[in-house]
């Protein structure tokens, strides 16, 4: 599937397009096909994302997974601080990021 | 704006360095690439009214090079930076010695008169006479 | 330390009130995000992995205490209670907020702090030695001269949109403590004739292509050092390569032209300058001189011998050095707890610093190229309060130029330029090597980790450097030996082909075991590689 993920212009929060809005988790991210392109510079002219991209990701039954690397970790949070993560609580949170 | 222009109308159309050069030693405008060499016209100065720097990204700062030479050797006609020109450096561009700006983009007019009012002092001695705080320092 | 007037406070107040009128022209649509990026980029402010990024500028790595409490009260206030010290003396903040930055940049002017052009392709913070005004070798303090640099390189209206970024270093010490030579200028002060001057490397850096710095001229008075490091700038800003990012910085220019001719062309530029009246008066020199005058200094009778403390001792033995001043120690504190972040420090961890250097050490700081902490004037008769209060913070590791004192960038857990992460690496070395005594044994050996080929571990300049790259789409490590950025320049080279994560970390044991093996009295690891050559360390990586 392809997702789409940028950040939020005044925060800079990792975001990922759900379909009709954004969404911190990627678990809330929808198959954007080919419409990657045409959302990502709408959006952007709107101001409700910075920087944003489309991405290739596999479909889980927990959700989306990125296929890169470097998009799990945006995906989640730094590895080596897993208390700064998205899901603080879990430790497991992260098995699927490396 | 505090002697500083943005250009419009139409001037008389300036001649690449190398027609300066070569066979157009009668015009008086002159457009200077990036990358071109400014010292080319040092020989020519006092007979020339306007110098054009191209800016052809705001990312690409060799005309503010162009522009201190040109200046440092006592050019005194107009002095324009044409192209990618952002707000924001055109304060940069002024105190290389840039008098006039004709930006590819429009420019917010109180934006500007806002960046060109900002700093009341500067820590060096460029080419647009304002005093560095050394000098305000020691006299 | 130099301190603030009426106008360097009117420049750093305007361009918080720039930066939040740029912020907000961004916010409201007026500018797009790459008219933007150059302008936030010049205020530090980066956007990486999962949030902005601000990097303040620690100019030539001193702090005072009341500056060293803003930047725990800006990691408690608008990050998330910590900081990351940087290899360019620096800080870094992970989880800013775009619209929080201007405020932040107001409360930093409120102590003479900016976070003025720690990015961007300007010149950036210059960097010095962080035992200046303290080391016994030092020939004069480069700070003075760095705060020349420092004003003369702020917002200069030629020189903001170079080719690429340009760093530039001072010291003042044979013993290069700053890596002087693997930055863009390289100045190192000297004596000559009884006349104070500095000898100008240009040329030098790390990244994809390492280089070391030529000497372009042997000797400069104060009196010419703007004007000469303007024609440096001017030359390159003209020629210096705008077509490839990667060829774009003024190494590159050098290397294509050679350094002959390099000094040819500024020497001529430089005649051009020197007439224009740039260089300041010597009565500017003499204000920020005074500025770095020594503090007042105790004298100290004879010391009672302290009782004997193994833990206390080991510190004292590893992580102090002689001051110039008899009686006093310049300490290092070390961020690098095994199985820590290397350079990261909690908002309470940078307060108590902040304490101790007023209590300790006449209320200065200095922040070091391998991401830790100097107290650089402290009474021999205080180290041990000094350790105490260091050791009950976590701030104790007595590890300062071992293998466990590790340089690591912040790798792909932070990182938007990043291939693979470095910290983790950092984190399995230093818990593989926990044992003090096992250290101890192997001796000073500079470990430097980047998690990718620009380089901001430093591991080109690594007695073992390590790089992470993407190898399909999996963290692969890269290793290199035999690099220093100290006075004996060199550049490391990699060893063969590439490791898995834990595959590195046996690899940096093996090549350990090698120097173990082979070593000869007194050669640290980096001496017995250089004797020995690759070979031996690469038959008992690869077999």
């Amino acid at each position: 599937m392809k997702v789409l993920t940028g950040n939020d212009l005044p925060t800079g929060d990792v975001i990922w397009w759900t379909g009709n809005g954004w969404s911190r988790h990627i678990e809330d991210a929808r198959d954007v096909a080919d419409q990657g392109e045409s959302i990502a510079r709408a959006e952007e002219g709107a101001r409700h994302v910075t920087g944003p991209y489309v991405i290739d990701a596999t479909v889980t039954a927990d959700g989306p997974r990125p296929a890169h690397i470097k998009d799990r970790v945006r995906a989640l949070g730094p590895t080596v601080r897993p208390d700064l993560t998205l899901k603080p609580a879990d430790p497991n949170a992260g098995s699927w990021v490396i | 704006m505090d002697n500083a222009t943005i250009a419009i109308g139409s001037d008389e159309p300036a001649v690449t360095l190398d027609a300066f050069l070569e066979d157009q030693a009668n015009a008086t405008a002159v457009r200077l690439e990036a990358g071109e060499d400014a010292r080319a016209l040092l020989p020519h100065l006092d007979r020339i009214a306007l110098v054009e720097v191209s800016f052809p990204s705001f990312r690409d700062g060799r005309g503010y090079s162009a522009a201190r030479i040109l200046r440092e050797a006592g050019y005194q006609g107009e002095l324009r930076a044409q192209g990618d020109v952002l707000v924001d450096q055109m304060p940069l561009m002024k105190r290389c010695g840039f008098d006039s700006f004709a930006p590819e983009a429009e420019i917010d007019a109180a934006t500007l008169e806002a960046a060109l009012t900002r700093y009341d002092h500067v820590y060096q001695k460029a080419a647009d006479g304002q005093v560095p705080v050394w000098k305000l320092r020691h006299g | 330390m130099y301190k603030y007037d009426q106008y360097d406070q009117s420049i750093v107040d305007a361009r918080v009130e720039e930066f939040r009128d740029q912020v907000k022209r961004r916010l409201a649509g007026q500018i797009t995000e790459d008219q933007f990026k150059p302008l936030r980029l010049m205020n530090g402010l980066y956007l990486q992995l999962h949030a902005y990024m601000l990097r303040v500028a620690v100019p030539y790595g001193t702090l005072d205490g009341r500056q060293m409490r803003m930047l725990g009260h800006i990691a408690r206030k608008y990050d998330r209670g910590y900081g990351h010290f940087t290899t360019r003396q620096n800080i870094q903040y992970n989880w800013i907020k775009l619209s929080e930055a201007p405020d932040i940049l107001a409360e930093l002017a409120t102590v003479e702090m900016h976070a003025i052009q720690t990015s961007g392709n300007c010149i950036r913070n210059i960097s010095s030695d962080q035992f200046a005004g303290a080391a016994a070798d030092e020939v004069a303090d480069p700070r003075v001269w760095a705060e020349l640099l420092r004003q003369w390189s702020t917002f200069h209206p030629e020189f903001s949109y170079l080719p690429r970024k340009f760093k530039i270093a001072v010291i003042a010490a044979d013993e290069d403590r700053a890596a002087m030579r693997l930055h863009d200028i390289g100045i190192q002060l000297v004596q000559r004739d009884g006349v104070l001057g500095g000898r100008i490397f240009v040329g030098g850096g790390m990244g994809r292509t390492p280089m070391i710095a030529p000497e372009i001229k042997d000797f400069i008075t104060a009196d010419d050092l703007l004007s000469y490091v303007e024609a440096c700038l001017r030359v390159y800003n003209r020629y210096g390569r705008r077509d490839n990012i990667y060829k774009a910085r003024i190494k590159i220019l050098i290397h294509e032209l050679g350094a002959d001719e390099y000094r040819r062309q500024v020497e001529e530029e430089f005649v051009a300058v020197k007439a224009l009246g740039l260089d300041p008066p010597k009565a500017e020199f003499d204000r920020i001189t005074k500025m770095f005058a020594p503090p007042t200094f105790a004298t100290f009778g004879p010391q009672a011998d302290t009782a004997p403390n193994p833990a206390f001792d080991a510190w004292r033995a590893q992580n102090t050095v002689a001051h110039k001043q008899p009686g006093y120690a310049i300490v290092t504190i070390s961020l690098k707890p095994t199985g820590g972040i290397p350079g990261d420090a909690t908002a309470d961890q940078i307060d108590l610093m902040a304490d101790l250097a007023e209590r300790f050490s006449f209320n200065e700081l200095r922040v070091t190229h391998a991401q830790n902490i100097v107290l650089p004037h402290v009474a021999v008769s205080d180290l041990h309060d000094v350790w105490t209060a260091l050791d009950a913070a976590g701030l104790a590791p007595a590890n300062i130029d071992l293998i466990s004192d590790i340089i690591a960038c912040p790798g792909l857990d932070y990182c938007s330029l990043a291939n693979a992460r470095s910290i983790p690496v950092a984190q399995k070395i230093a818990t593989r090597f926990a044992d003090p005594e096992r250290q101890r044994d192997l001796g000073e050996l500079k470990l430097k980790i980047s998690g990718c080929i620009n380089a901001c571990g430093h591991h080109h300049a690594g007695h073992i450097g390590i790089l992470g790259v993407d190898k399909k789409g999996t963290e692969n490590y890269q290793l290199l030996l035999g690099g220093s950025g100290a006075e004996d320049a060199s550049l490391a080279r990699i060893t063969g082909p590439g490791f898995s994560e834990d595959g590195i970390v046996d690899a940096v044991e093996t090549v350990t075991n090698v120097y173990l093996d082979k070593r000869e009295a007194g050669e640290r690891f980096l001496d017995t590689y250089r004797r020995l050559g690759m070979d031996p360390f690469k038959e008992a990586l690869y077999g």
